[in-house]
């Protein structure tokens, strides 16, 4: 068995640009669920708007980078205030349903034939990148130390995400020690008392779902950088695995979603890079290597029932900041 | 008992209401069908004549230098000519195994289509409405041809072309036909959605796994049936009895240790999340990733009756469906555990101050909730037709749609909701392309929101 390759590979899960996508999805769902008590399980729509809406205007109309990120954080605004506006005046759950099923509608609109020359259906769009990739500092070639070795523009798409975590990371914590910050985590903790002070819930709620459907959306442009956008990467279960990660973290903290990624990552490339070469060298013989495959979405499955009932704080979490609301 | 016998009789308004609903949704839905029928009539007119000329539509170019399908990995392919010219445009749908879409011919007249997996039978279609002018599909089969892989990645189907007049059927038939089959998706919903609802009233639980109990009834199916050669009909019993088993041990082994330890409702639903995901994945590790067929869920033979073409398992299911959609009515309004389920689900600690015991109701509903699901599955595959890993995750949101439609938890709101959503998903195909057919009934619900948030049959409180 080659150890060596095992742990390489899940090295390089450490820094990778999609550990860094799903940090910041997830980041913005702690703002949703970890602060204000917003059950959103559309993040994958706001992640499918993030991708597209990069990618159509920089494909089809050839529009520079920056216009293309401004359109999608454009979709995304709209999204959210089609999202919030019928529900938010209604119990959590509600919420739930709605997104999830706001984000399935989004899905299947850019998946179907009918809008194939703006969407590219089920192939997707790819080459979207050619813009950004010009302002490329890095020179051509593979370099990099130990396992960390990639080609120039991995590189470039991986100091950008990590750029743009640390930077939501931080106005994040920015904005959530601010009186704005004060008053959504009373809405979480409870939404009568803060009615009580004077304070407009319903909009507040509507900003906080706003700026954490941002976050999801700038991370489903990270996502989509470095691979083609394809409608069926935004299935409900991203949203879900994103939970995962979120939960594993620390829903009410800043460093908990990045945590949460890293070790998310980490530990399912070494899970199933062990697996896969334990099935190779004939340990689980009952086992083939798609099996092996599946075996890591039942673990994520597991592991979000088990953090969820024995671990609510998850790993950055402060047992008196209770991760979950009623 | 005081709580049961006011839930009683309110009951016989809530059955009213149902009522005057689904008259009032018949009647708009004729209303809007009436004046496209007009129109239509006119076109649909005499019988086929292919004339003299015909003209071998299609060759394979083994040598077409087509992009790459990175989606799925097995492809239709053909191509549509019409007296050697390639004709533009014509809209090619391509169904089976649960998977549904279409594309059009481009300017060279080639289509190709990808589909995620190639076992069982496709049916290919081309639409005749998208062919020139006195041009139609001549040989045996007409516009619509069953279609399989071999041991290939790509299977190439094409048609004859030739000139005649063809026939049409009108839209009045379309509609009707469709309306059917809408009634039946949304009666095997119904079955679902009920013991969701259910689930939801007693113990306050959104079950997202409530998608994988749906499975758990067709995949008992096909190995009973299938595997282990039962006669079909002993294998859906089993399967059913088994789908309760498996409620009652969700609810011994999960969600009762949950409620004990005071686990709040949000983490619940994480659970039932985090269940649903572990219990697909172990549906596809065992069963594989492919689509299998129950028995006779294929190549029965067609009844037709006026515009309406059914199989006899069509109406089976629909008559099994709606025999059991009165047994539960019965027991949720007639009998004591009936009364006292719609009583807990009224008011759990009244009910339970009342003398009910609130634990033995809520494990009678997850029993009846999963069998139900399991059976609502079985109809589910034949439906579709297929059995799959994820065909209950499939249709899962339009339960939730149906559920939220209705007002959650209420039994027969659900009822209501998923016989709104069936029809809408089936007879919404008329206008919108067939892979959008499950947008219409989300974003409906998600309009029914915004106006009558507490749902169709739900009262005001519950939305709190």
């Amino acid at each position: 068995m080659d150890w060596g390759a095992i742990f390489g590979n899940a090295a390089v899960e450490l820094i990778s640009p999609t550990t860094a996508a799903y940090a910041l999805a997830a980041l913005g769902l702690a703002i949703h669920f970890g602060y204000t008590g917003l059950l959103n399980f559309g993040q994958a729509g706001f992640m499918l708007l993030g991708a597209y809406g990069y990618a159509i205007p920089a494909l089809k109309l050839g529009w520079p980078f920056w216009a293309c990120v401004l359109t999608a954080l454009a979709a995304s605004v709209i999204f959210a205030l089609i999202l919030g506006i019928p529900t938010l005046r209604l119990r959590a759950d509600y919420l739930a349903i709605v997104t999830i099923a706001a984000a399935e509608v989004l899905r299947l609109i850019f998946t179907t034939n009918e809008f194939r020359a703006v969407t590219g259906s089920a192939n997707g769009l790819s080459e979207f990148q050619v813009d950004l990739l010009a302002l490329n500092p890095f020179p051509p070639g593979r370099y990099g130390f130990g396992p960390f070795v990639f080609d120039n523009r991995v590189w470039f798409f991986l100091v950008i995400a990590w750029i743009v975590v640390a930077i939501a990371a931080v106005f994040t914590w920015l904005i959530m020690r601010s009186p704005w910050g004060r008053v959504v985590k009373g809405i979480r903790e409870d939404e009568d008392a803060v009615r009580a002070l004077g304070k407009n819930v319903y909009s507040y709620k509507i900003q906080s779902l706003i700026l954490g459907g941002l976050l999801g959306t700038l991370a489903g442009i990270l996502f989509v950088l470095p691979r083609a956008v394809v409608p069926s990467y935004f299935q409900p279960t991203l949203t879900f695995v994103i939970y995962a990660v979120l939960l594993l973290g620390g829903a009410a903290t800043i460093l908990g979603p990045i945590v949460g990624s890293i070790v998310f990552w980490v530990l399912l490339s070494f899970f199933s890079g062990f697996v896969s070469r334990a099935v190779t060298a004939g340990w689980f013989p009952f086992m083939t290597q798609v099996q092996a495959g599946q075996l890591r979405f039942i673990l994520v499955g597991v592991a979000i029932m088990l953090i969820v009932v024995f671990m609510p704080q998850g790993l950055l979490g402060n047992k008196k900041e209770l991760a979950f609301v009623k | 008992m005081e709580p049961t016998q006011s839930v009683a009789k309110r009951s016989p308004g809530r059955w009213l209401i149902l009522l005057a609903v689904l008259l009032s949704a018949l009647t708009l839905s004729g209303i809007a069908a009436s004046p496209a029928m007009a129109e239509d009539v006119s076109a649909a007119s005499a019988t086929e004549e292919p004339a003299a000329t015909e003209e071998p539509a299609a060759t394979e170019e083994p040598g077409a230098t087509e992009e790459p399908v990175e989606d799925f990995e097995y492809n239709f392919r053909g191509n549509v000519q019409f007296e050697g010219e390639p004709v533009e445009g014509v809209r090619i749908t391509v169904e089976g195994g649960g998977f549904e879409t279409e594309t059009e011919t481009d300017a060279d007249g080639r289509w190709e289509v990808g589909v995620p997996d190639n076992e069982g039978t496709f049916t290919v279609t081309l639409d005749e409405d998208t062919l020139p002018e006195g041009v139609i599909v001549v040989e045996e089969g007409g516009a619509e041809r069953e279609a399989e892989f071999g041991l290939t990645r790509n299977a190439s189907v094409n048609f004859f072309l030739g000139e005649g007049v063809r026939t049409t059927v009108s839209f009045f038939d379309q509609f009707v036909q469709r309306a059917v089959n809408g009634l039946n998706f949304g009666l095997l919903l119904a079955l679902a959605a009920i013991g969701l609802s259910l689930i939801f009233g007693t113990t306050g639980l959104s079950n997202f796994a409530h998608a994988e109990l749906i499975t758990f009834g067709a995949l008992m199916t096909l190995t009973f049936g299938g595997t282990l050669g039962v006669p079909i009909w002993l294998a859906i019993i089993i399967a059913v009895v088994l789908s309760g088993i498996l409620g009652w041990v969700l609810d011994a082994g999960i969600w009762k240790p949950l409620r004990k330890r005071g686990v709040g409702l949000i983490p619940l639903m994480i659970v039932s999340i985090g269940l649903s995901l572990a219990l697909r994945y172990t549906y596809q590790f065992f069963y594989g990733g492919q689509t299998q067929q129950l028995v006779g869920a294929t190549g029965t033979p067609r009844i037709n009756i006026g515009p309406i073409s059914l199989t006899w398992i069509d109406i089976a299911s629909m008559a099994i469906s709606i025999v059991v959609l009165l047994a539960v009515a019965f027991f949720l309004v007639r009998t004591r555990i009936g009364k006292a389920t719609r009583a807990v689900a009224d008011n759990s600690s009244l009910a339970s101050a009342s003398g009910i015991d609130v634990n033995f109701v809520i494990r009678i509903v997850w029993v009846l909730g999963a069998a139900l699901a399991g059976l609502s599955g079985i109809l589910w595959a034949y439906f579709r037709p297929g059995v799959s890993w994820d065909m209950g995750f499939q249709i899962l949101l339009l339960i939730f749609a149906a559920v939220v439609l209705g007002g959650l938890g209420t039994a027969f709101g659900a009822l209501v909701g998923a016989l709104i959503v069936g029809l809408f998903v089936e007879v919404s195909t008329l206008w919108l392309p067939s892979d959008m057919k499950y947008v219409g009934a989300l974003v409906i619900m998600i309009i029914v929101l915004l106006f009558r948030p507490q749902g169709i049959l739900g009262r005001r409180e519950r939305i709190g």
